[in-house]
């Protein structure tokens, strides 16, 4: 039997490589744990900061606080502050942990379409056309901007966030305390997060005045019962403000479905005297809570967790396929679906393409 | 070599799969329609009808899995109370219907577009922005059963 001519392969190549799941390979600024599981933005943020408060303030109130009032007022204290404090920690993390409504980028064919048609419509000068599209929602123009770093028009209500590189889904803004983005995947973690925290921070400030004020009525005075619980006490009074109001600006989003892109720029006030309103609302405050928070859970739709399509393993198994001895007969026999792909390539009626034809018979004489 | 030079060649001739993309209708709001517009590169492939009716299914398959109904309610509801614990354990009703629109791109694909030299991608795995139409002769014969015995002769 006449020796084939044998190319060389790669000897690293023919290690079974392990399966690549595409949150190692994914283009943003994200980092992923437990396998792809979690996802947060690189920056972290000041997330320990937030889960540091609000433990050290709920820890004090345990410790100083509930021993006092259950024995004054009422045994319900700590297990009303259990349960909220419990809701909040869950509702943060969830916020931080989830893949707020990120857009995978568009693949080279959907992008090299999109260009294509960019290219017809525009002039050949060389100032590059204005890469804006406009559509028609509920009878109100809305202007869609093309990103040219996730190569694709953004859907309405999209915003591309420069601290995680993503183009993500009725982007709100992106959230340093919960170290994330806040979209349409996450808005309603976040919402029940900041509601059940003011509530969380007006109880433990109202149980930390009324213990201030029954300790005070003991007869050692305001001052000497101050001392004992200042930290949580400065704590609260700050943040109490803060969180209730933005919870109370949350609630007017809610209600009119706006997201916080769209009112500070101001995308439907009817600002240059233009009759401008929200077309996604659905009129109705009851209507758009409801859309907003108890609407339909919107899938992730970067599939984190799913495995790489195995383009690599077909250019290698297209140079195995050059060896068709009897001893790599099994081999091709795994590989062979995956090689035609190689073969497949033009147009041809007959699945076996000439060129390996002449092999064969070449290496059978 | 000349058979290994051969065979380079092909490797670098350019993909024959042309694919079409169908944009999303964004006229009734941010949920997640097609434009039932027939791409002209299709016609002399495919019946404009039948191509228009598959659309159209999966609109209304997509309009189902985002209803406001009672269902999403319920559930939306329930996960409040719950923390949103219960998303964790329970599958929603938007996988559910995806799951339904998998099978029946897959019904699809098998009766309809592979007959006529057609795939149709589903839409999930390119971020539900396209639903793509790609002519790739080469997928009708990378099943096991395709391939010929002759290829492994000595």
């Amino acid at each position: 039997m006449k020796n084939c001519e044998y190319q060389q392969i790669d000897p690293q190549r023919e290690e079974p490589r392990r399966p690549r799941r595409k949150w190692e390979v994914f283009p943003g600024k994200n980092r992923f744990y437990c396998d792809g599981r979690i996802i947060v933005a690189r920056q972290g943020g000041v997330l320990p900061l937030t889960l540091g408060l609000i433990l050290v303030t709920c820890g004090l109130f345990f410790v100083f606080d509930c021993p006092f009032l259950v024995k004054h007022l009422t045994s319900c204290i700590p297990f009303i502050g259990g349960g909220l404090f419990v809701f909040v920690v869950i509702t943060l993390l969830q916020t931080s942990f989830t893949d707020p409504g990120i857009l995978p980028r568009a693949t080279p064919d959907e992008a090299a379409e999109i260009e294509k048609q960019i290219d017809t419509t525009g002039n050949s000068s060389y100032r590059p056309p204005p890469r804006t599209k406009e559509v028609v929602i509920n009878q109100q123009v809305v202007k869609l901007k093309y990103c040219f770093t996730c190569k694709m028009f953004r859907p309405p209500r999209t915003s591309h966030c420069s601290l995680c590189d993503n183009c993500v889904e009725r982007f709100d803004h992106h959230c340093p305390w919960v170290g994330n983005c806040v979209g349409k995947r996450n808005y309603r973690f976040f919402y029940t997060f900041i509601v059940s925290l003011s509530f969380l921070t007006a109880f433990i400030f109202g149980c930390v005045t009324t213990h201030l004020s029954l300790r005070a009525q003991g007869g050692k005075g305001l001052v000497f019962a101050l001392q004992e619980s200042p930290v949580e006490l400065v704590i609260c009074f700050f943040s109490v403000w803060s969180i209730l109001g933005l919870s109370g600006f949350h609630t007017y989003l809610v209600a009119s479905n706006l997201t916080t892109n769209e009112d500070i720029k101001g995308s439907w006030s009817g600002k240059g005297g233009e009759d401008v309103t929200n077309p996604y609302s659905h009129k109705n405050i009851f209507i758009n809570c409801c859309a907003v928070l108890c609407g339909p859970m919107p899938p992730s739709l970067i599939d984190r967790r799913g495995f790489l399509p195995s383009d690599e393993s077909v250019q290698t198994a297209s140079v195995d396929i050059e060896l068709p001895t009897q001893a790599t007969k099994s081999e091709i026999n795994v590989v062979g679906g995956s090689s035609q792909l190689a073969f497949g390539l033009q147009e041809s009626p007959s699945p076996i393409p000439a060129p390996l034809n002449s092999h064969q018979t070449r290496s059978s004489a | 070599m000349a058979e290994t030079h051969s065979l380079q060649d092909l490797r670098q001739q350019p993909a024959v799969a042309a694919k079409v993309f169908l944009q999303r209708d964004y006229t009734h709001g941010t949920m997640c329609q097609f434009q039932t517009k027939f791409p002209s590169e299709l016609e002399t492939r495919i019946d404009k009808q039948q191509f228009e009716e598959t659309v159209r299914t999966l609109n209304n398959l997509y309009t189902e899995a985002e209803k406001l109904g009672s269902q999403s309610l319920i559930e939306g509801c329930l996960a409040c109370l719950t923390a949103y614990t219960v998303f964790l354990c329970m599958e929603t009703h938007y996988e559910k219907v995806l799951k339904k629109i998998a099978k029946f791109i897959q019904e699809q694909n098998d009766k309809i577009y592979a007959p006529r030299g057609l795939l149709l991608t589903d839409p999930i795995e390119r971020g539900l922005r396209v639903y793509e139409a790609g002519s790739q002769t080469f997928q009708l014969v990378t099943t096991k059963s395709r391939v010929p015995e002759t290829l492994y002769l000595d």
